[in-house]
Parts: structure tokens; C-alpha cells; sequence
């Protein structure tokens, strides 16, 4: 990773950052409703394993605190944004919300919502591609507390048997909600979980990039290579609340205190800084640029988007036209 | 009487049968420590321990077996699963043990376990997180299936479900916790069967359960200020068995049906409300009953689409008004 390098990586950090610190204030200003996750803390994890991987390319899912990794794919922003709004030119046309960006395009198949949901739905995406050929991988990102769901362990199960093409991701913020992880789960070290399925695993820290990044390259080589599953876990932490309710009461503010000073981006902005390879007012002036880019880009084009149209209320729950599920066609087709 | 919230009614069922059985104990994700995602354990595990009022990871599937197996030797679990749509992932243990552990065995074993979850629409929570699962819940023999409109009925239904040596599914609404109501300061018990008249009328019989009876409560006071008609209405606290008798008693009296769910229509109350009126009352029917019900899709996000895909006090008018003719 050379300078450039980690200076556009600092800038998309930043950017993520930015991103999700204004959806907090779109949400206090009601122009976003239900749930909303959001990612501060985390970012090294998204952009360092995605860095190590092909973006676009490779195939993505992850839960519900999902914006940072649609954009990282290469969703464009402003559609995120505009889909947190409820908007008709959002990711998802408004119908999905925060818990569900989509970008297909991109190779990113999705937020879920349902903790442990996405594990068995990312081999099956290694399945595809195993059988079609191809070179590229699926990686699937979730939470430490997901780990307890019957579908990790039944899709590690799988992935190792199968020697499925799948890079497991687990962000390790250590709560799961409110609870923190050493009353929900017998063995914390989650890498130690996996042991079971002589599935490679790995734990680094999820703060420093380029550490996310040198440990995410193994872990790729290794999936792509044809060698089966990986299992990554990055030691992270997140600043803010669950979700928009909740208020940290159960994390202490010394844990809090600790966590902040290992920020991923001050981590890369200092030693950026240390190396003379950038200064606190580029710095500065970047951080303002992004700020300013998201108000009048993204922002923007989220208000002015319209809404779905109420008529079209039914539009997506079935496929439109589908020749099978006519009886006339498909007598057609027979003789 | 003590004027309290639903979740406050709920609370202090938990804290009098904890209280009353050292076998009792509660169960859920974030319901210890915490006090629950809906308050319904707050205060709990400091009087009662974290023996009895149980933190447990996310796997449901996993604690709701643990639950159903412990009743099995006595224990009364009181299961909190902290949204309907996480209530699938526990679906297994629900309906292969839980509701057939009686039968199977031939009346050897019984699962009295109670489970606890809201469903319905919220604001803006999405197709994951707003399903209604009763109609899901009431097709499963073996188990019962209760619903409350009222902290009261939430107090005294949790209080029996938890007596009963049944296995109980309780149906709560995420937008109820907060209401408030009258429940009595000394101890009762909720029949866990039948249904309540909470309003007479003449003209027709609108039923509804849980949220969809305040529906029904407004609907009716318009109707009566605006079109001069008397509805009755009856609540279908019990959702299996529905009150076959309660039904046909009302449509008997009024002639005419309107089935109110939040739920989409297909295999739901209403057709099952429908039949029970065929079936029982047939000739007395003047017209033929109508459901007013969600809208058959995935519950999108965008507040306007989720607005015009649940039904309202509105909709229960119209469909009263179109159904007896009158405008
Ligand atoms: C099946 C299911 N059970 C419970 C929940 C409620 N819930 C949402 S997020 C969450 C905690 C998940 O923690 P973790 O996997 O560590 O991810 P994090 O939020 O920390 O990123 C819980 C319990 C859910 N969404 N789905
Ligand atoms: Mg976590």
C-alpha cells in the first residue's frame, strides 16, 4: 500500500464518517425514519477488507449497518442517501430503508435484518459462483453476537465441506445490542469458534487499516485460491448507540474514552502525518470538502427525489410478465 | 383500579408470577440487564436474579427449545422474543415440540410455556421488521394463541397463560406498549378463551383484535355521529380457539360482518372469521361479510407506501358504510 494509496483510503474513511454523522442529524430532522445503524468506529473494517478484495466484483452482504459497504462497492451515495429518505431513486426505490441497501450492480446483495440471516445466503452466493466459474469470492460481513445463531454454524459446516469460496467477516464491536459479549458468548475469541471446522482463522485489529488490509489480503488469497472458507475477525468498536435509541448506558465511559483514541481514521491521519506525507491542514481542508460535497450532492439530491408513487404500492412482490405463470403459454410452449 | 401502561401491565404480571412460583422464569434478548426492549421486564433481574430473568444470545430457536424443554419438568418460562419476525427462527421448536408434545405422547407430556412477542407495523421499520405472525400462530394445533387490546387484558391474559398447562403464544403490538388503561389492583386472571363485546350495537358487527379494535372503537364513533349507524363490536382476544359461539351471537343479533387485521388477507383472520360465520350463521347474514386487511405485499419503507399498505380507522368506515349501503 503506498502513500496515495492510504490517502485515498484516509479521504474514504472520512467520507464514511461524514456519511454517517449526517444521517444522524437527517434522522433527528425526521427526514429518515426506522431504524438506522450506523457505523462510526468501524470503518477500517469495510475499507481495509474490501481493499484487499475486488470491489464491484466480488460479491457482498452483510446485516442491517450496511451503508458504508454498498458505498465501498460502489453504490453511488447520493442513491444510499436518497434511499434512507424513502425516495423513488433510492437504492432500493424507497422500499427497502437503512437495513436494506441493495446495489446488484455492484455485486452488493444486501442489508438484512434478521441477525445470522446473511451467513447460509453468502455460501449460497459461493455456490453460484463456484458453479458458473468464475474467480471472484463472496464476503460476508456481520457482527460478533450473529455468531451465535444456528446459520453460522451451519453454514461453516457447510463452506469448509463443500470448500466453498467464502471469506467470513465477523466485526467484533464486542455488544451485541446492550449485551456485552462476555454474557452471550462461552468463548469471546470468535476466530476460536471456528476451529471446529478446520476453517483458517484469523484475529487482528480492526482499527489500524493497514493491518485490516495485510491480514484481509491472506484471507483472500486463500478463498480465491479454490482452498475453501476464511474466517477473518477484526477487534473493532462502535462510537455511537445501536441504533438511533439507544443511549450506551451499559458501556462505560472510560470504555468509551479508550476506543475513541484508537479512531481508525486518526490512526491513518497521524501516521500519514508522522511520514510527511500530509499535514493537519490538508486535512482540514478535505474534511470540509467531503462535508460540503455530501450537503450539496448527496443531501441534496435526496430531498429533491421524489417519492414512490402510492399506485404503485404492489410494484416487486412478484416478478411482471413471468411467461411460466400462465396457463395459455405454457400449454403453448408444451406441444 | 391503577391507571397503567401495557407494558407496565405487563411488568407487574411477570413480577406477581415470578413472586408466586419460584419455577417461573423470563427469558429473552436484552430483557435482563437491560430491562427489555419494551420495558416489559424493567426491575426484574435486580429482584429476581439472573437465574430467573434470563439474558440470552441471539439464537431463538435455540432458547425457545430451552424454554419449552425446561417446562417440560416444571419450569414456567416466559419466552420474550423481541419482534414477531424473529419469532421464524424459533418456528421449529414452536411447532414440532412445543404444540404437539401432548399428543404425541399421548397426554404424558405437556410444554406450558408462554411466549411473548410484538408484531405489527411501527414506523417505517421495513419488510423485516413489521410482519404480523398470528395467522401463522393459529393454524398450529396444540397451541393457543391470544392477542391483547388493553393493559388490562395483557395483565390478565400474561397471568393465565402462565398457569396454563398449555403451551401459549401472546401477541403483542409494538405501537401498544405505551397505551394506557384501567387494570384492577387486586390480582385477576383473563379466561384465555372467548371474546368481549366492547361495544353494543344493532346494525353491525365489526371484530377486531389487538390494535385493530381501536380501529374498530373509532371507526365507530363515527359512524354513529356521521351515518347514524350502531355498530357493535367484538374483541377476538382468543385467536385460537376463536369464539365460534361469541361470533355467531353478535352476527346473529346485527346481520352484517366487517373483519378487521392489520395483517394482510390471505389464510388470515378474517377468512377464518368468515368461515366460523358460514358456518354457524349463515342464514342470518343480510349481506355478505367483508375484511378490511393490509395490503398483500412485503411492508415497504417509505412512510407514504407503508401508510397505503395497512389499514386505518378510515378504511373500517368505508367498508361499513359500503357494505350496508348507506353514505
Ligand atoms: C433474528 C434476530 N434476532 C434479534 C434481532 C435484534 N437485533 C438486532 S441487531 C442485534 C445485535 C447484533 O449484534 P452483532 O451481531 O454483534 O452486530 P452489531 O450490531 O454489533 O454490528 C439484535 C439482537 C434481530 N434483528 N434478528
Ligand atoms: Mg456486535
Amino acid at each position: 500500500m503506498n502513500a496515495a494509496d492510504k490517502k485515498r483510503l484516509l479521504k474514504e474513511m472520512l467520507y464514511a464518517r461524514r456519511f454517517e454523522e449526517r444521517c444522524y442529524e437527517a434522522y433527528v430532522d425526521r427526514k429518515i425514519g426506522g431504524f438506522l445503524h450506523l457505523y462510526p468506529g468501524q470503518e477500517a473494517c469495510a475499507h481495509g477488507v474490501l481493499e484487499a478484495a475486488r470491489p464491484g466484483e466480488d460479491h457482498v452482504i452483510t446485516g442491517y449497518r450496511d451503508h458504508v459497504h454498498a458505498i465501498k462497492c460502489g453504490a453511488d451515495p447520493k442513491e444510499v442517501m436518497a434511499e434512507l429518505f424513502g425516495k423513488e431513486t433510492g437504492s432500493s426505490k424507497g422500499r427497502g430503508g437503512s437495513m436494506h441497501i441493495f446495489d446488484v450492480k455492484h455485486h452488493f446483495y444486501g442489508g438484512y435484518a434478521l441477525v445470522g440471516g446473511p451467513f447460509p445466503l453468502a455460501a449460497g452466493l459461493a455456490k453460484g459462483i463456484k458453479m458458473k466459474g468464475g474467480d471472484q469470492i463472496a464476503i460476508c460481513f456481520l457482527g460478533d453476537a450473529a455468531n451465535n445463531q444456528g446459520t453460522f454454524h451451519e453454514s461453516l459446516n457447510i463452506s469448509a465441506l463443500w470448500k466453498l469460496p467464502v471469506l467470513y467477516v465477523c466485526e467484533n464491536n464486542l455488544y451485541g445490542i446492550g449485551t456485552r459479549i462476555d454474557r452471550s458468548t462461552a468463548v469471546t475469541e470468535q476466530y476460536k469458534r471456528v476451529c471446529g471446522y478446520d476453517i483458517p482463522a484469523d484475529q487482528v485489529d480492526g482499527q489500524d487499516i493497514e493491518i485490516v488490509y495485510k491480514a484481509a489480503q491472506k484471507a483472500v488469497k486463500h478463498v480465491r485460491s479454490g482452498k475453501g472458507p476464511y474466517f477473518l475477525e477484526l477487534m473493532t468498536y462502535r462510537y455511537r448507540g445501536h441504533s438511533m435509541s439507544d443511549s450506551n448506558a451499559y458501556r462505560s465511559k472510560d470504555e468509551e474514552a479508550d476506543w475513541s483514541k484508537r479512531d481508525p481514521i486518526l490512526i491513518l491521519k497521524n501516521r500519514l502525518i508522522k511520514a510527511g506525507e500530509y499535514t493537519e491542514a490538508e486535512h482540514k481542508k478535505l474534511d470540509k470538502k467531503i462535508i460540503d460535497e455530501i450537503e450539496n450532492d448527496v443531501i441534496k439530491f435526496a430531498e429533491e427525489s421524489p417519492e414512490p408513487k402510492v399506485e404503485e404500492l404492489e410494484k416487486y412482490v412478484l416478478a411482471e410478465n413471468d411467461p411460466y405463470v400462465c396457463a395459455e403459454n405454457v400449454r403453448g410452449e408444451q406441444q | 383500579m391503577a391507571n397503567m401502561m401495557y407494558w407496565e401491565a405487563i411488568r407487574r404480571a411477570h413480577d406477581e408470577e415470578m413472586a408466586n412460583d419460584p419455577l417461573v422464569i423470563c427469558m429473552g434478548e436484552d430483557i435482563g440487564v437491560a430491562g427489555g426492549t419494551y420495558k416489559a421486564t424493567q426491575g426484574l433481574y435486580d429482584k429476581y436474579g439472573a437465574e430467573r430473568v434470563i439474558d440470552t444470545p441471539i439464537s431463538e430457536n435455540g432458547y425457545t427449545g430451552i424454554g419449552i424443554g425446561a417446562s417440560f419438568v416444571g419450569v414456567r418460562a416466559i419466552i420474550e422474543i423481541m419482534s414477531v419476525n424473529f419469532a421464524w427462527l424459533a418456528m421449529d421448536q414452536i411447532f414440532n415440540s412445543a404444540a404437539k408434545v401432548r399428543y404425541m405422547s399421548g397426554g404424558q407430556l405437556t410444554s406450558p410455556v408462554v411466549i411473548r412477542s410484538p408484531g405489527g407495523t411501527a414506523h417505517q421499520l421495513g419488510a423485516q421488521h413489521s410482519a404480523r405472525m398470528e395467522k401463522v400462530f393459529m393454524g398450529i394445533a396444540g397451541l393457543r394463541v391470544v392477542t391483547p387490546s388493553s393493559p388490562k387484558q395483557a395483565y390478565g391474559l400474561l397471568k393465565s397463560a402462565v398457569r396454563c398447562n398449555d403451551p401459549v403464544f401472546i401477541n403483542e403490538h409494538e405501537l401498544m406498549y405505551n397505551m394506557k388503561g384501567e387494570v384492577p389492583d387486586t390480582e385477576f386472571f383473563h379466561p384465555l378463551e372467548g371474546s368481549e363485546v366492547v361495544r353494543q350495537g344493532k346494525d353491525i358487527t365489526l371484530f377486531g383484535y389487538n390494535i385493530s379494535v381501536h380501529w374498530c372503537l373509532q371507526a365507530a364513533d363515527i359512524l354513529a355521529k356521521n351515518h347514524g349507524i350502531d355498530a357493535e363490536i367484538v374483541d377476538l382476544f382468543s385467536l385460537s380457539p376463536l369464539d365460534r359461539v361469541g361470533i355467531a351471537e353478535s352476527v346473529s343479533k346485527t346481520h352484517h360482518a366487517v373483519i378487521v387485521e392489520e395483517a394482510e388477507a390471505p389464510v388470515g383472520v378474517g377468512s377464518e372469521v368468515m368461515a366460523i360465520i358460514n358456518e354457524e350463521c349463515f342464514f342470518d347474514l343480510d349481506a355478505a361479510p367483508v375484511r378490511v386487511s393490509s395490503a398483500n405485499v412485503p411492508q415497504p419503507y417509505n412512510h407514504k407506501l407503508e401508510l397505503a399498505a395497512i389499514p386505518n380507522k378510515d378504511n373500517v368506515v368505508d367498508a361499513v358504510v359500503k357494505l350496508l349501503g348507506k353514505s
